[in-house]
């Protein structure tokens, strides 16, 4: 009896650790094999995604110009306490770095910074370096002042001193309007010059406007897809598709064609005596939430038909069973079970219309722009990467905040699919 | 068997057709009593209208032709959700997205029942299916057998004229499907439900009915006690349908009051119990269970006795199957309590067997 005893303890636990490495072991080469698969997704992601998106939100805050070109300055300056001149220091480093930076456009990369602080800056340093002597008798404090009387004035030195760290918040500043003052408080840009929140709030209420339409519009055609006879409903999920296979730029631009005075719909409505006189449709908002919705309808109809097709229709038999009207039964027992859906198809089409550049920019007018029209204008046409990836970062962290947002309301209703 | 309580049936089908594309009827004039606190099965393979008939007295499908009554209405034309019908649907159809509580207030909600005496009733109900310490759980942290119960519940807790059930232990294992089968029995017993089930499965149609409707093609074949059904089935479908039969074919040789003489195979002959459309000279298929088949010493003195060939033994646990060869029929089947059988038979072997008159009932050819 005992020695069954015993051996039974032994094979009870002795084995135990002996499992527990083979089955680690087991494990072990699954999770290589898996890892080897997804390996190539990995690495594209990381290329082509979160290397690019890294460094799109450094650039919102990077400020390497000057203590690039100009190491020794941007040391010294940091030091000085921003009253009256630096001392001859300063002068002097800067003068030696500004004739250095002559070679190599590193004149061009901090004229472009400093004119940002103050925008004759450039014609100041290029007409410092052309007055610039090799060697200097006098101190070069005296120099410069010489050769230009501004450089006797705080405020310029205090501009390069706001350039000299490695970060800044300019950029992120005045995308919310905001800058900071001759003392380095945050205030409100003047009234006149206030633009990015303006912008931001049409971004929100163009994508929240265009989220709904598609709801409201695509709700129905996904419900009428999914409890029609599959041929059918394969047949019209193809004309849902349709539209993907024309370019989004063709697309916009037949909208144009159709909704422009002399167009089709505007033709239509005189002829049919709705209105005497052609009404403007586009390059407007009413041609933005055409345009998009038009774009965008896809996006919703496809996650809500995908979550309608899974709920069985004896659902709703059996809350009219139950002695629910049938519009009742719908409301209570068939729109919560495809509340999964609306929350992807809503995100899904919400998070694509914030970016919306291409549509908004050809059948919109000026006050119909999107932060992405200003992303683009700051990137293509005045070359700054600071301005544009700060809007750049902040449409995105709305949007993740949205998301998160969003995601809660939706969890909290606990959405259980059957 | 139960007989209804009132004079009048509580549920009454009469001359009711179902097309659903014009050309075929899913359902044929059907005609149907049912008496309050009955509980009815209607059995069939899939396809003979056994589901377009419940679908019809709940509301969902509509009768090309005929009239439907529930107690003194007309149901035609009423909209489901006023009909005061209970369902049980097949996969339960529990609301995923509320609590098993929720659930049984909804038919209480839809009625406008006062929130205290609803809370009463769903109380009570929890109480009858022993759900309680379950009221806040979602349907789908519930195992089968518990969503079972609740949609039951659900479908009671509202105290319906009349409970419809479409095959709702389908998607239970034989054990449980079992165990449910007499919970719901003991439930219609002691609650006085009238019940309409739906089910293709005999044996769940035979425990807990007090009547069946046995349909094929759209025409109910026979309406009966489980008992009458199982021992005079009407036709040949009825009788293959339920539980397992021995088929030989034969011709009816004379007809004596509500037996016949069959003469089969080679110069065989019997006399067996008869279906009443049968005539003397017209072909017949005979029909017997394999468990009234005596074997060996046991078939002596019965009236008609044969030798047959012994096929196969098939060993089922509390019993024996034999596969045996009888006029032309290797199909032929004997069922044997374990006990019972003579150690010294082998395949090969030329048996005995035998049957009473009543045992074997002359059927339609068909």
């Amino acid at each position: 009896m005992t020695s069954i005893a015993a051996t039974q303890t032994a094979a009870g636990t002795q084995p135990v650790t002996g499992l527990k490495a083979q089955l680690r072991r087991a494990e072990r080469l699954k999770k290589i094999k898996a890892m080897l698969l997804v390996a190539p997704l990995a690495l594209f992601l990381i290329i082509a995604f979160v290397l690019p998106i890294s460094s799109m939100l450094w650039r919102s805050i990077d400020n390497t110009e000057v203590s690039q070109v100009m190491p020794q300055t941007a040391t010294l300056i940091q030091q000085w306490d921003g009253s009256g001149l630096p001392d001859e220091a300063v002068f002097a480093a800067f003068a030696a770095e500004l004739r250095d930076s002559r070679s190599g456009g590193g004149l061009g990369r901090i004229g472009r910074r400093l004119n940002y602080e103050d925008p004759t800056f450039r014609s100041l340093l290029t007409r410092t370096l052309r007055g610039l002597p090799a060697s200097t008798e006098l101190s070069w404090t005296e120099e410069l002042i010489s050769i230009d009387p501004r450089w006797n004035d705080t405020a310029t030195w205090q501009a390069i001193q706001r350039t000299a760290p490695l970060t800044t918040d300019r950029y992120l500043l005045a995308s919310l309007d905001l800058e900071r003052n001759a003392e380095g408080q945050i205030v409100k840009v003047a009234e006149n010059q206030q633009l990015y929140i303006q912008v931001f709030k049409r971004t929100l209420i163009i994508a929240g406007g265009v989220t709904l339409i598609c709801l409201f519009l695509g709700f129905p055609l996904a419900y009428l897809l999914a409890t029609l006879p599959t041929s059918t409903s394969n047949l019209l999920l193809i004309c849902v598709l349709l539209p993907f296979w024309t370019s989004l730029l063709v697309r916009t631009a037949a909208w144009i064609v159709l909704l422009q005075s002399g167009g089709l719909v505007n033709a239509g409505l005189m002829w049919t005596g709705l209105i005497d006189s052609p009404i403007q449709l586009v390059f407007n908002r009413i041609g933005v939430f055409f345009a998009m919705v038009h774009v965008l309808l896809p996006f919703m109809i496809l996650p809500l038909y995908s979550v309608m097709k899974g709920v069985s229709p004896s659902y709703q038999r059996a809350a009219v069973s139950l002695g629910a009207h049938p519009f009742a039964a719908f409301w209570q027992v068939y729109v919560p079970q495809t509340l999964s859906g609306i929350a992807a198809g809503t995100i899904l089409v919400f998070i694509m219309a914030l970016g919306y550049y291409i549509t908004p920019a050809l059948v919109g007018g000026p006050s119909d722009q999107m932060v992405s029209y200003y992303v683009a204008y700051y990137t293509n046409t005045t070359n700054n990467w600071g301005m544009a990836a700060a809007l750049g970062a902040l449409l995105l962290i709305v949007t993740l905040l949205l998301y998160m947002v969003y995601h809660k309301l939706v969890n909290q209703k606990q959405l259980v699919r059957s | 068997m139960q007989t209804g309580t009132a004079n009048e049936p509580l549920v009454r089908f009469t001359g009711v057709q179902k097309t659903y594309d014009g050309e075929t009827l899913v359902v044929k004039d059907l005609n149907l009593d049912i008496q309050k606190g009955e509980f009815v099965t209607l059995l069939g393979p899939s396809g003979s209208g056994k589901t377009t008939c419940l679908m019809m007295l709940a509301g969902f499908e509509t009768p090309t032709s005929g009239d439907i009554f529930l107690g003194e209405q007309r149901l035609n034309t009423l909209p489901p959700h006023k009909r005061n019908i209970g369902m049980v649907f097949q996969n339960y159809a529990l609301f995923p997205h509320m609590t098993v509580e929720e659930n049984l207030f909804y038919p209480l909600k839809t009625r406008k029942v006062p929130k205290a005496e609803a809370r009463a009733k769903v109380d009570k109900i929890l109480q009858t299916i022993k759900l309680e310490s379950f009221a806040k759980r979602r349907p789908t942290q519930l195992s089968g057998g518990q969503q079972q119960r609740v949609a039951l519940a659900r479908a009671l807790v509202f105290e319906p004229q009349l409970v419809l059930m479409d095959e709702p232990l389908g998607a239970l294992d034989k054990q449980l499907r079992e165990h449910m089968q007499l919970e719901i029995k003991h439930l219609h017993e002691n609650l006085g439900l009238t019940v309409v089930f739906v089910t293709h499965d005999q044996s769940e149609a035979l425990t807990m009915s007090d009547r069946v409707a046995v349909f094929n093609d759209g025409v109910i074949q026979q309406i009966d006690s489980p008992q009458a059904l199982y021992e005079y089935p009407a036709n040949s479908f009825v009788a293959q349908f339920i539980g397992e039969n021995n088929t030989l074919m034969g011709q009816v040789n004379a007809i004596d009051g509500d037996f016949c003489r069959v003469s089969f195979g080679d110069g065989l002959g019997t006399r067996a119990s008869r279906s009443q459309a049968l005539t003397t000279g017209v072909p017949t298929r005979l029909s017997i269970r394999p468990e009234r088949i005596r074997l060996n010493g046991s078939s002596e003195g019965l009236p008609n006795r044969f030798k047959a060939k012994l096929h196969e033994f098939i060993y089922l646990g509390d019993h024996l199957r034999l596969r045996c060869e009888l006029a032309g029929n290797d199909q032929f089947y004997v069922k044997v309590p374990v006990s019972e059988l003579c150690p010294s038979l082998s395949v090969g072997d030329h048996i005995d067997i035998g049957w009473r008159d009543e045992d074997v009932r002359a059927l339609d050819a068909s």
